[in-house]
């Protein structure tokens, strides 16, 4: 019981960091090769250089998240064996497939064309060196993908038979084409994009207020790194709200614990914050929009929504007796974190896309130094929504066939799982305070001028 | 042939070429700060691997990977059974690959410093870490009718295993030495890498024997003709790589070459050792896990045949091309350039 409650702390602890450099991977990568491919086909002189600069500027940062993106990557594959073997066992013969396929497809193709643009600059061609970002890229992307379609047949199995007391699977072509998938992956895409942008946007904010020399260089990241985080912030609200309006057929108890709706109701209310008491199976008091959850799933206002504890009456005809019903107040919380965070990045975005597009940044540098400090926002909105995704599946970690607790290594003691816990932990600290130590020190040391001399980004 | 055998050849195919590769980084790693004091000539020992250590690594991932596709209760039995082992080796893969990225942010001795003891302590504790694996998986561990260990973290450790490990230490440090040999200019920093290689070199050649004659007494691998063929294989071409490394840095190419044959041929010998078997019971035959019983099912092993069919080639073509662009030797300039 003990090693089982401290493999889901260490899984989670994980899977949270790891999914700090994930987007900013996903991201950073498109932006840079975007910026590259500028870089290539410019025929102005002064733009050439800053831009080939701006490039290994943005090209540092993002390999130092790389690498520790990277490390925690290989935690998490060797985690399925080393926690969770009863889940590797019932579901091998699935999920084992789309990991190797991320392997042979993405990871070979990530490292090797990254160990060569780092490297390579002297070496290849300029179209064939920014070729290789591109193709870093594109490795990121099916790696995102494959985990996707790995972890959405967690949340939503299809194409498989139980046989020989496992999953054993029947169609891959409906696994990969799991519409589970495309709202994750989309999503996390988007994700991915809002990350960078933001990260851009602040990086170049305080560059341009603490750092004169190099403004006319994030002048132009600013205006290339709002349109870029707008796509993403706009991709990720979109995606976000068709995925939802889709677990309203492929995970209801999830969706209605996000929303805390106990009861099935017509039209269902949208509890803009809610006093929840999960014991009672209520919220103590509540303040809601009428109609509102109904409207954002059918688009009208009207429409029946399953409230929990209906679900968990079903759940119980189904499976047997049972508790299935996950964390409703961590669930209401955490998606209210994303969705605020969302909105306020939003609204970061536009008024930087204001500024930067009608050239006003130089009069408005009060609003240029706060922004650094929101960087926070999309690692909130990242987290959280990977709490909501993975928290609302609960008890199970296969939905309907395997629960969590079935699951964990039946070896591993108590102390085994403390011992590794706690290393973890202390090393995540100390690798992420190093990482950002060296990032901010970057960041403050080096200029990006236009001249065609001067310091160079690295 | 059956996929089942298909697919153990290809999960010997990745396990090879993962020691071949990430051996000499592993080997690198180890020797760097014993090579030269001075933080510039270490990083002109870093350059040698620091493109493509990464792309190494993803072959110990993509074994993994096929391990979980392919014998899902080999992947689920070894990495819950090793899991302290794992975690050790987890702590010093996590510390390298962010050593490389961080040292060379800053110049300051110290900031190096800290670094490099983190590349050398991530890249000796998985060698000795899979030379304790290999060894244990030889002998057998205690696994019960349910593919499940019954044993703990201290029962891995035994001196057949840790001699198993040190043997994997001096053979990779001896690997990278040859490595370093092709790859580097400095005339100091190649002798200092020939004569550290030798040492490591003969080293291993006496736990290798130790090694061979523990799994003579320990495990039944010696039953299987083409695994002691393969064993005396790599006994000969080992041999002759050291005394090809002892008679000069200009023989570098020949004694990397045989070394890598070596590295492969022990690879080929554990597995045919193995073979059919993935993981041996101690307990009772009857309970090892097999490429029949611990397998996936056909149609899997179908479609990760194709995928892999169509891919691996592809791999292989791609990162010989990334060591082509990368062949010439790492000057002192180019480390100059780095800091």
């Amino acid at each position: 019981m003990e090693a089982l409650l401290l493999s889901r702390w260490q899984f989670a602890i994980t899977t949270i960091y790891h999914f700090f450099f994930v987007p900013l991977t996903l991201g950073l990568t498109l932006f840079v090769a975007l910026l590259e491919t500028c870089y290539v086909r410019t025929n102005n002189p002064a733009w050439k250089a800053t831009s080939r600069k701006l490039v290994k500027f943005f090209g540092t940062i993002f390999l130092i998240n790389f690498s520790l993106g990277v490390v925690t990557g290989i935690v998490q594959e060797f985690h399925f064996g080393m926690n969770w073997s009863e889940y590797a066992r019932f579901m091998g013969d699935i999920f084992g497939a789309p990991l190797a396929l991320e392997a042979l497809t993405a990871f070979f193709l990530e490292s090797t064309f990254l160990g060569i643009w780092m490297f390579g600059w002297d070496k290849l061609s300029e179209k064939a060196h920014c070729a290789c970002i591109w193709i870093v890229a594109l490795g990121s992307n099916l790696s995102a993908f494959w985990i996707l379609v790995a972890n959405s047949f967690m949340q939503h199995p299809v194409g498989f038979a139980i046989r020989n007391g496992r999953a054993e699977m029947t169609d891959f072509a409906s696994l990969i084409t799991n519409p589970y998938v495309v709202g994750e992956y989309s999503h996390a895409f988007f994700a991915g994009m809002t990350t960078a942008g933001f990260l851009v946007l602040a990086v170049s904010a305080w560059k341009y207020v603490h750092d004169h020399a190099s403004r006319y260089a994030f002048t132009q990241t600013l205006k290339a790194g709002s349109v870029f985080a707008f796509v993403g912030i706009i991709g990720v609200m979109g995606s976000g709200h068709m995925h939802t309006q889709y677990l309203q057929q492929a995970n209801p108890m999830k969706l209605s614990s996000m929303e805390a709706l106990w009861e099935t109701e017509d039209p269902a209310p949208f509890a803009i914050v809610a006093d929840i008491n999960q014991e009672a199976q209520r919220n103590d008091s509540e303040l809601t929009v009428p109609g509102l959850f109904s409207f954002m799933l059918y688009n009208t206002p009207t429409g029946e929504v399953k409230g929990i504890n209906n679900l968990q009456a079903e759940a119980v005809a189904k499976y047997g007796p049972g508790d299935y019903r996950p964390d409703v107040k961590a669930m209401f919380w955490t998606f209210r974190a994303m969705v605020g965070s969302a909105g306020l990045m939003m609204l970061t975005i536009l008024i930087t896309a204001f500024l930067a597009w009608k050239n006003k940044l130089a009069k408005c540098t009060c609003f240029l130094r706060i922004l650094p400090f929101l960087m926070p926002l999309p690692f909130i909105a990242n987290s959280s929504g990977w709490f909501v995704a993975e928290g609302g599946r609960q008890p199970w970690i296969v939905v309907g066939l395997q629960k969590t607790a079935a699951a964990v290594s039946p070896n591993l003691t108590g102390t085994d799982v403390f011992l590794t816990l706690s290393g973890f932990t202390v090393l995540y600290l100390v690798l992420i305070f190093a990482a950002l130590y060296i990032a901010f020190r970057f960041i403050n040391r080096t200029s990006v001028t236009t001249v065609a001399e001067g310091s160079d980004a690295k | 042939m059956t996929l089942n055998l298909v697919w153990f050849i290809l999960i010997v195919v990745l396990f090879s070429g993962f020691f071949l590769l990430e051996g000499f980084d592993y080997g690198v790693g180890t020797l760097m700060p014993f090579l030269d004091k001075r933080e510039e000539k270490r990083t002109e020992v870093i350059m040698s691997i620091a493109p493509v250590w990464d792309g190494n690594e993803v072959w110990m991932i993509t074994a993994g990977g096929a391990l979980f596709a392919a014998f899902p209760h080999v992947y689920s039995t070894m990495f819950s059974t090793f899991y302290l082992a794992l975690f050790l080796m987890l702590v010093a893969l996590i510390l390298r690959g962010v050593a490389f990225e961080l040292r060379g942010h800053k110049t300051d001795g110290n900031w190096q410093r800290i670094w490099d003891a983190a590349i050398c302590f991530g890249s000796a504790v998985p060698a000795i870490l899979w030379g304790v694996a290999v060894t244990n998986l030889l002998r057998g561990l205690p696994i019960d009718a349910n593919m499940v260990y019954q044993g703990g973290f201290l029962d891995l450790l035994s001196v057949y295993s840790i001699v198993g490990g040190l043997t994997f230490f001096f053979v990779f440090a001896f690997h990278g030495a040859a490595f370093l040999t092709l790859r580097l200019t400095d005339h100091d920093l190649l002798e200092s890498a020939r004569s550290l290689g030798v040492r490591m070199g003969l080293l291993a050649v006496i736990f290798f024997v130790a090694c061979l004659v523990l799994t003579y007494m320990e495990t039944d691998l010696f039953l299987s003709t083409p695994a002691v063929i393969f064993m005396l294989i790599t006994a000969v071409t080992f041999i002759v790589a050291w005394l090809r490394l002892r008679s000069g840095v200009a023989a570098g190419k020949s004694a990397f070459a045989l070394s890598a044959v070596s590295i492969i041929s022990v690879t080929v010998a554990f597995f045919l050792g193995l073979f059919p078997r993935l993981m041996v019971s101690s307990l009772n035959p009857e309970w090892s896990l097999t490429i029949t019983n611990a397998a996936s099912t056909p149609y899997t092993l179908h479609i990760m045949t194709i995928a892999a069919g169509c891919l691996v080639p592809v791999v292989l073509i791609y990162q010989a091309w990334s060591y082509w662009i990368f062949r010439k030797r790492i000057t002192p300039e180019d480390a100059h350039k780095a800091h």
